[in-house]
């Protein structure tokens, strides 16, 4: 498997706390990986880092095969979580002077710039001053100056922070576009069911240090609770072996009654549904797998909201 | 070093091109003339307006008989001192003036009452027509003969003369001073503008939050120096366009003076141009022929090309540090307690220049002129009167150490800076900022 990035037991130290505490991370090429974890637990330290923004104490990065140096910084495209434009300057020439900062030729930055303007519809707006721009129309403005260089490691530091809601699904599927187009989406959010569904790999980070790791899929089973809801017609009284309810909520449709029961390992569900079907009609049934979130707080052992 | 000229670009396009750069640069030739031309239209006006005003004279010695003139009605009394007095409180008259039974040898105990405290002009204005009075009735009463008395003034002018490395030339110590206090005074200025341009540009990126897309792309330093040099050349494009200007004025100004005042105006042009028939005419007033020389005997060019290296090296060295304090705040308004340590300096060196006129070679004109902190404003303050070649080099070379070692300082705050929002912020933050590993 080839890695876009490989992180080696980074460390960063502030003058009061530790940022980052023996973190590794490895980022397959063509993933998106989220860098999960509450407010203060060190995932800006670690884009930054990526960044070459500031250096870590300890550790190393490599990036594509490359020991990363200041000449990768082409290869990367970031959106921070503090992000803004100049505000008197004009669109193009903003997008233009970003561009040449990532070591694009003028010529080549202004097709590319044109091409993304075209795509997010916003073509007219080359001579439009940022100030002039909505809240909306200036996020389209920096998410097109993270991509428009053809980025292969894009980094979005809480990039669903602030856009409101058809921008949110814009990007989300351009993150989608760019991912099956082959660039390496690594991005962090301490929102963790928001963009759950959207990453393939996770990277749980609490107090410094890496809690859990992995692909999502694989994860979710790992943390299965082997927990499923019911909808039904009429309450459920009666259950297999192995099984117990543990919630029941009445309801004010079809199905009058919301269950949850939960199983255990080697018990089939088959079972439950012969006992039921019996005394009721199931209009719906299905397991519930944990949220990230539910496992953050399992591993860390408190709610962090 | 691709980047730094990326950043360059931006900053000195994105000014120059503003229609306030082409105001002011237009403007602000145009805009102290006017206001010096304003002033001096009201005080002229105001000269005009004024009423003859009453000045009450109480001479008991019977010898001061001042004639009234267009400023003031003198009308003598007689009687009392103090009935004086209550009489004048009483009137609309502008003073009144006591004088005594005095000796000639030792006029005392004159006395000028008024309703407000006299100006010094106005005092002295008085002091000297009654010395004159005085003087004339001594003349009369020593018999002192008037012609001889006129023949007895005499008028020396010394045509100074400076032998340095360069040769001969003739100098004026006014136009020395004047060259001085121009140039420092304008070197003042321009630091503070421009260094306020500088932090007014860093604060902008900071709080408009554009800053860490820059810093992902380029160091902070390349960022902090791409900035300050962009614009300085703003600065120095709006002296090119202002010396283009002033040429452009100076040649209108000898055309229609020529015009219009006919042969004495092609003369006056002429002895500008330093042109050996315009001088001859002139010849005759020895003040007239030291200026000339002394205008034709200074490098301007020179001159000129130090103007630009002092303003340069003394705009990076405070425009480094107006850089710092820029990117340790977050608001214009914040940005004031860490002002005082970069103005304290700038301020002294305008005192010095002050000083170093009066006396350009004393010891503390050459300290001054040395230490990168004063040495923009201080030498050029020196620069007219001459300048051993020695210390101007030392100076030069002290000059661009100094904006090598504040651009160092300022760049380890303004990295850290930079990324730092809403934190709060004082000297010992700063100091840790400055030894924070990056």
């Amino acid at each position: 498997m080839e890695l876009a990035l490989e992180a080696k037991n980074i460390t960063k130290h502030y003058t009061k706390h530790t940022a980052l505490d023996d973190v590794s991370i490895q980022i397959p090429k063509g993933c998106i990986l989220g860098l999960l974890g509450p407010n203060g637990a060190g995932k800006t330290t670690f884009i930054r880092i990526v960044n070459q923004i500031i250096n870590p104490d300890l550790g190393a990065i490599r990036i594509f095969g490359e020991s990363l140096a200041p000449k990768h910084i082409e290869w990367i495209g970031y959106l921070p979580e503090e992000r803004g434009l100049y505000k008197k300057m004009k669109v193009g020439d903003q997008l233009l002077f970003l561009a040449r900062l990532k070591g694009l030729p003028s010529k080549e930055a202004k097709v590319k710039i044109k091409y993304w303007m075209e795509r997010f519809e916003v073509q007219g707006w080359w001579h439009k001053k940022v100030e002039d721009l909505s809240k909306g129309m200036a996020q389209k403005i920096q998410f097109i100056s993270t991509v428009m260089h053809d980025p292969k490691l894009i980094i979005l530091d809480e990039p669903f922070s602030g856009f409101d809601p058809i921008n949110a699904n814009l990007i989300r599927d351009e993150i989608l576009r760019l991912r099956d187009n082959g660039a390496t989406i690594l991005f962090s959010t301490h929102r963790m069911e928001s963009v759950e569904e959207l990453c393939d790999q996770i990277v749980l980070i609490h107090q410094s240090k890496i809690m859990l790791e992995g692909e999502k899929t694989e994860i979710k089973s790992r943390y299965r609770s082997h927990t499923y809801v019911i909808e039904s017609t009429d309450k459920i009284s009666k259950l297999p072996g192995g099984f117990e309810i543990i919630k029941e909520v009445p309801l004010n449709g079809i199905a009058q009654f919301e269950t949850h029961i939960k199983g255990g390992e080697g018990v089939s569900t088959n079972e439950v549904l012969q006992t039921i079907i019996k005394e009721t009609e199931v209009i719906s049934f299905r397991e519930k797998l944990p949220t990230i979130n539910d496992i953050f707080i399992s591993i860390a052992g408190t709610n962090h909201e | 070093m691709n980047r730094i000229w990326t950043v360059f670009q931006r900053e000195y396009i994105s000014r120059v091109k503003k229609k306030s750069f082409l105001l002011a640069t237009i403007l602000t030739p145009l805009v102290f003339p006017a206001i010096i031309a304003g002033m001096v239209y009201f005080v002229v006006a105001d000269k005009k307006k004024s009423q003859q005003e009453v000045v009450k004279v109480l001479d008991e010695s019977g010898k001061i008989r001042p004639e009234s003139n267009s400023k003031y009605l003198y009308e003598f009394i007689e009687g009392d001192l103090e009935e004086a007095k209550t009489a004048f409180r009483e009137s609309k008259d502008f003073a009144l003036i006591y004088i005594p039974e005095f000796t000639l040898e030792k006029p005392d105990g004159f006395m000028y009452y008024s309703r407000q405290n006299p100006s010094l002009s106005t005092v002295s204005d008085f002091e000297k027509d009654f010395e004159n009075i005085i003087r004339e009735i001594k003349l009369e009463t020593y018999q002192v003969d008037r012609e001889v008395l006129e023949k007895l003034k005499t008028s020396v002018v010394l045509r100074t003369v400076n032998l340095s490395d360069e040769g001969e030339k003739e100098s004026s110590a006014g136009i020395a001073y004047g060259i001085g206090y121009a140039g420092g005074f304008l070197i003042y200025i321009l630091i503070f503008v421009y260094g306020g341009i500088v932090m007014q540009g860093v604060i902008e990126e900071k709080s408009s939050k554009i800053v860490e897309i820059i810093v992902s792309s380029v160091r902070p330093f390349q960022l902090m120096l791409g900035k300050v040099l962009g614009i300085a050349s703003v600065g120095i494009t709006q002296f090119l366009i202002w010396a283009v200007l002033l040429n452009i004025f100076w040649f209108l100004a000898i055309v229609v003076l020529g015009v219009n005042l006919g042969d004495g105006g092609m003369e006056a042009a002429n002895a500008m141009s330093g042109s050996q028939e315009g001088l001859d005419d002139l010849g005759s007033d020895p003040r007239v022929m030291n200026i000339m020389n002394a205008i034709a005997g200074i490098n301007f060019l020179k001159i000129g090309l130090l103007f630009i290296f002092y303003f340069f090296g003394g705009y990076l060295l405070y425009g480094a540090l107006f850089a710092a304090v820029g990117a340790a705040v977050d608001s214009p308004s914040e940005a004031q307690q860490f002002m005082f340590p970069i103005t304290i300096p700038i301020i002294a060196s305008i005192f010095g220049l002050f000083f170093v006129l009066e006396d350009p070679n004393s010891s503390l004109a050459f300290w001054l002129s040395i230490i990168p902190l004063s040495s923009p404003v201080v030498m050029m303050g020196r620069l007219g009167f001459g300048v051993p070649t020695w210390e101007l080099i030392l100076s030069m070379v002290l000059l661009v150490g100094g904006f090598f070692f504040t651009i160092w300082v300022a760049g380890r705050i303004y990295r850290v800076g930079i990324l730092m929002q809403g934190s709060k912020v004082n000297y010992k933050v700063l100091a840790k900022w400055f030894m924070t590993k990056m």
